[in-house]
Formats: structure tokens, C-alpha cells, sequence
């Protein structure tokens, strides 16, 4: 299968992408690392009249801490997300997200950027940043707006990001404290898109009490799911087994999962229960000392 | 803009070609530099065929237009041998059976080449993760393991018997 025909532009500089995007608009798409958009060029399911091809903004191709928070450059690859020892010490979500993305050819190429406006409901990078909170910095010609990673996401690849604008960096707070973390997806065969994957970030106080926490689930709605109601409930209080049947049941109630032909519906909010609660449990043994191994 | 001229390095070879810019790099390497060694699969990521590397990593050559590659490095399956003589992990093919049809084969084992370079000592289970970006119908993947498997312990011997 071939791709329709297409212009193709290669601008240098952040500043040229962002005249070029403002020149071309509708018209143009933004090629990065290309394993989801070639894919579907291919297929002829889409038909850019032009690309931007970002690959040679080296400025967009960084991991970089800077205080209380760690900068990740759109263009920066998945494979290098998965290689950072800064990402892994603190970040350990995302490393333990990132190998499940496709297999390690794609991630080679594959961009953090990239996914994040792909916006498949069931990546794993949109769900790792809705449940590590963040501000996704976006440049047009005229200025550069941040949006909280809560208000990125629309629907089904669809975010809030305009045909003139370029994604440029990612910020993302560092968690601090007693700090717990799991993520977990089930797919049909390893490196597949995930039926349904949960993540869950967490943070316990000096009497193991839970003080913060975000638990999140992809392939079950349009957006990465953010389970607001199970941190309203879990919020000052210890873990035990009847919380995690409680957030069984907001699962339950909140999760609007499809069938297709990999998965019944049914089936989907089945595992969306089972990995909410597997997180979360996971989560708060790591943060108090109990189980730091990978799983 | 459709049509552009690229310069690549190939193999330690340079190509200076004329492209359309919706040419696929796995294209490009079989029709336009004669290098049928890279096949094509199912041209949208999944089968491994194509895999070949730029600038020293493992990635799809059908995920990627060739004037993309203006300018850059480029390694195919022919690039692998060192004057003629087949690389550990190419002979520990034909020692294992690591092959039948053939048709998967120099995906895997520049996927496999670039892997083992940045991971000398991986698992099974992660070889078998490296694995799954690669479609092979003919071997259930067992011989292919072995090669890979014996490949790591003869480098390793090496490694030692050098360190000593």
C-alpha cells in the first residue's frame, strides 16, 4: 500500500515550522516520528496535501530537570524516555509505561510528542501524563500557551491543539514524598494496543494514609479516563480491601467502554475493575516500602 | 516540492537519487539502490520486514518516506558482513536453523544486531520482547532463539577471553 501524493516541507528551526504551519494550515500535517500517521497514509486513510517534517528541530529533543519538575521535549524518541535514568528515578511511571509502546523498532522512532497528539484512547502516554498531571507547552506564530494536561484531550484523536500550533515540551511535576506508582495493560500479544491499561500514582503520609493519588484508565472511553471519584474516596484514608471493592464499583459505574472485534464491552470493564484495583494496591506497597519490584 | 534530490549514505556507499516525496524508504532501497535484501511485508509497521538502520538504530524503513533520510547513515542486511565473511549472529542462523523461507529473516537480524549491541545480555524474555516486532510463519521462533542465545554466550566468551 502506498501513500497519496503530498508536498513535503523540512523547516530547520522551531521559528520556520511555526510560519510554514501558519502558512499552510488545514492543509498540512506534522510528521515526527510517522509510526502511527505513516501507517495510516499507507492505508490512504489519510491524504495530507503537505508534511512538515520536525525531524530536524533538535531543540525539541530533550530530558531536562529543572527543579521541581522534569521538561521532555516533543520530539524527544520513546526509546530515550525508556533508556533516561533521570526519567526512571523520577518518573518510574514512565518507564515502567513507556516499553509497552508497540515494540522497540517503533520506539526508536516513535516521539513522546507524537503520541501525546495522537491521542489514541489507548496509548500509553496519554495515560501516563493525565496520571502524572502536567502542562503541554503549544506554539503558534504569535505565542506559546500552556495546557494542563486534564484539558488537552477532546476525544478519539481529536486534542486541543489548532493547525497553526506545534507542541514543543512537556512539563511534568515530580512527585515528592512517600511516593508509590503502577502501570498495567493487558493486550492481546505484547506490544499490541492495549485492551484495556490503568495507572496509578500515589502518595502516603507518616501514617501510611493516602494523601494524594490519581488513578487513571485508557481503552475504556474516548480520553484517558481520570478517576476523579476514587480520589475523592481514597483521599485520607489507609488501603484496605473494602476500598479497593468500592473503587471496583466506581469503575464499575464510571468506565464507557465499546466492543470491537478484539474485545467485548463487557469484557473491557471487567479488566478495567481488575487493573484499577491491581494498581492501585501495587501503588501503595511500593509507597510504603513493600514491593519494588517491576510487575 | 514533490520531487527532491537526496544524498544517503548507504553501507558506507553514497546515493544521490531523485525522489517523489511520498517514496517509502523500503522502496527506495529496492527500486531506486537495487538492495532487495531489505523486504517488504505489510508496509504499515507490524511484520518487521523492512527493518533496517539509521544513524545506528533499529527502525521501519516502510514507516519512514526516503527524503527523510536526505543527509543520513543508513545500514542494510548487505551492510552487515565485514569482508564477506558473515557476522556470529548471521552464521549462528545457519548453525541453529534460525531460517526457512527466509522472507523475515534480515529484519530480524538487523533488529537483533542493533539490540544486542545496546543490551550484550538481555533475558529471554526480553529477547522474546525484541522478538514480537517480527513476524516470522516458518519457525515458531525457536530457532531463532537459539541463534540468538548462542550469539550472546559466544560474545560474551569472546568479551571474557579478551578481558584476560
Amino acid at each position: 500500500m502506498k501513500p497519496a501524493k503530498f508536498d513535503y516541507y523540512c523547516p530547520k528551526t522551531v521559528d520556520e515550522a511555526l510560519s510554514l504551519l501558519e502558512e499552510i494550515g488545514f492543509d498540512g500535517k506534522i510528521i515526527a516520528g510517522g509510526q502511527s500517521l505513516v501507517p495510516i497514509m499507507n492505508m490512504r486513510l489519510a491524504t495530507p496535501e503537505c508534511l512538515i517534517d520536525i525531524n530536524q528541530l533538535n531543540d525539541l529533543q530533550f530530558i531536562e530537570l529543572d527543579g521541581s519538575k522534569m521538561k521532555i521535549g516533543a520530539l524527544t524518541r520513546q526509546a530515550e524516555i525508556e533508556m533516561s535514568d533521570a526519567v526512571r528515578k523520577h518518573l518510574g511511571l514512565l518507564s515502567e509505561a513507556v516499553p509497552y509502546i508497540g515494540h522497540v523498532q517503533t520506539r526508536n522512532r516513535g516521539t513522546f510528542g507524537g503520541s501525546l497528539v495522537h491521542a489514541d484512547p489507548s496509548a500509553e502516554i496519554p495515560l501516563s501524563l493525565m496520571t502524572l498531571g502536567g502542562t503541554l507547552h503549544i506554539a503558534s506564530k504569535d505565542e506559546v500557551r500552556e495546557v494542563n494536561v486534564e484539558d488537552f484531550f477532546v476525544t478519539y484523536l481529536t486534542t486541543d491543539i489548532m493547525p497553526n500550533e506545534l507542541l514543543t515540551e512537556i512539563h511534568i511535576p515530580l512527585p515528592e514524598g512517600r511516593v508509590g506508582y503502577s502501570f498495567h495493560e493487558i493486550s492481546r500479544r505484547h506490544g499490541d494496543f492495549a485492551l484495556v491499561a490503568a495507572a496509578c500514582q500515589l502518595s502516603i503520609d507518616s501514617q501510611d494514609r493516602i494523601s494524594k493519588v490519581r488513578l487513571v484508565l485508557g481503552g475504556v472511553d474516548a480520553v484517558p479516563l481520570l478517576i476523579t471519584e476514587a480520589s475523592e474516596l481514597m483521599e485520607g484514608e489507609y488501603l484496605s480491601a473494602s476500598l479497593l471493592n468500592k473503587i471496583a464499583d466506581i469503575v464499575d459505574e464510571v468506565v464507557n467502554p465499546e466492543s470491537d472485534l478484539h474485545a467485548t464491552a463487557d469484557y473491557r470493564r471487567h479488566l478495567a475493575k481488575k487493573l484499577a484495583v491491581r494498581t492501585v494496591k501495587t501503588a501503595y506497597e511500593r509507597a510504603r516500602g513493600e514491593n519494588n519490584e517491576c510487575s | 516540492m514533490s520531487v527532491h534530490e537526496i544524498e544517503v549514505t548507504i553501507n558506507g556507499k553514497k546515493y544521490r537519487e531523485q525522489v517523489e516525496s511520498r517514496m517509502l524508504l523500503s522502496d527506495f532501497l529496492r527500486e531506486t539502490c537495487g538492495l532487495t535484501g531489505t523486504h517488504v511485508g505489510c508496509e504499515h509497521g507490524v511484520c518487521g520486514a523492512c527493518t533496517i538502520h539509521l544513524n545506528g538504530s533499529a527502525v521501519r524503513s516502510c514507516l519512514i518516506f526516503a527524503i527523510q533520510v536526505d543527509g543520513q547513515e543508513i545500514t542494510t542486511v548487505e551492510g552487515l558482513t565485514k569482508d564477506g565473511e558473515l557476522t556470529l549472529l548471521q552464521r549462528n542462523f545457519i548453525e541453529c536453523h534460525g531460517l526457512q523461507c527466509g522472507f523475515c529473516t534480515p529484519g530480524i537480524l538487523m533488529s537483533t544486531t542493533d539490540y544486542l549491541q545496546k543490551n550484550p545480555n538481555p533475558t529471554l524474555q526480553e529477547i522474546k520482547e525484541m522478538l514480537s516486532g517480527h513476524l516470522c510463519r516458518c519457525t515458531g521462533y525457536e530457532g531463532i532463539i537459539k541463534a540468538i542465545q548462542k550469539t550472546i554466550d559466544e560474545s560474551n566468551l569472546n568479551y571474557e577471553a579478551e578481558r584476560r
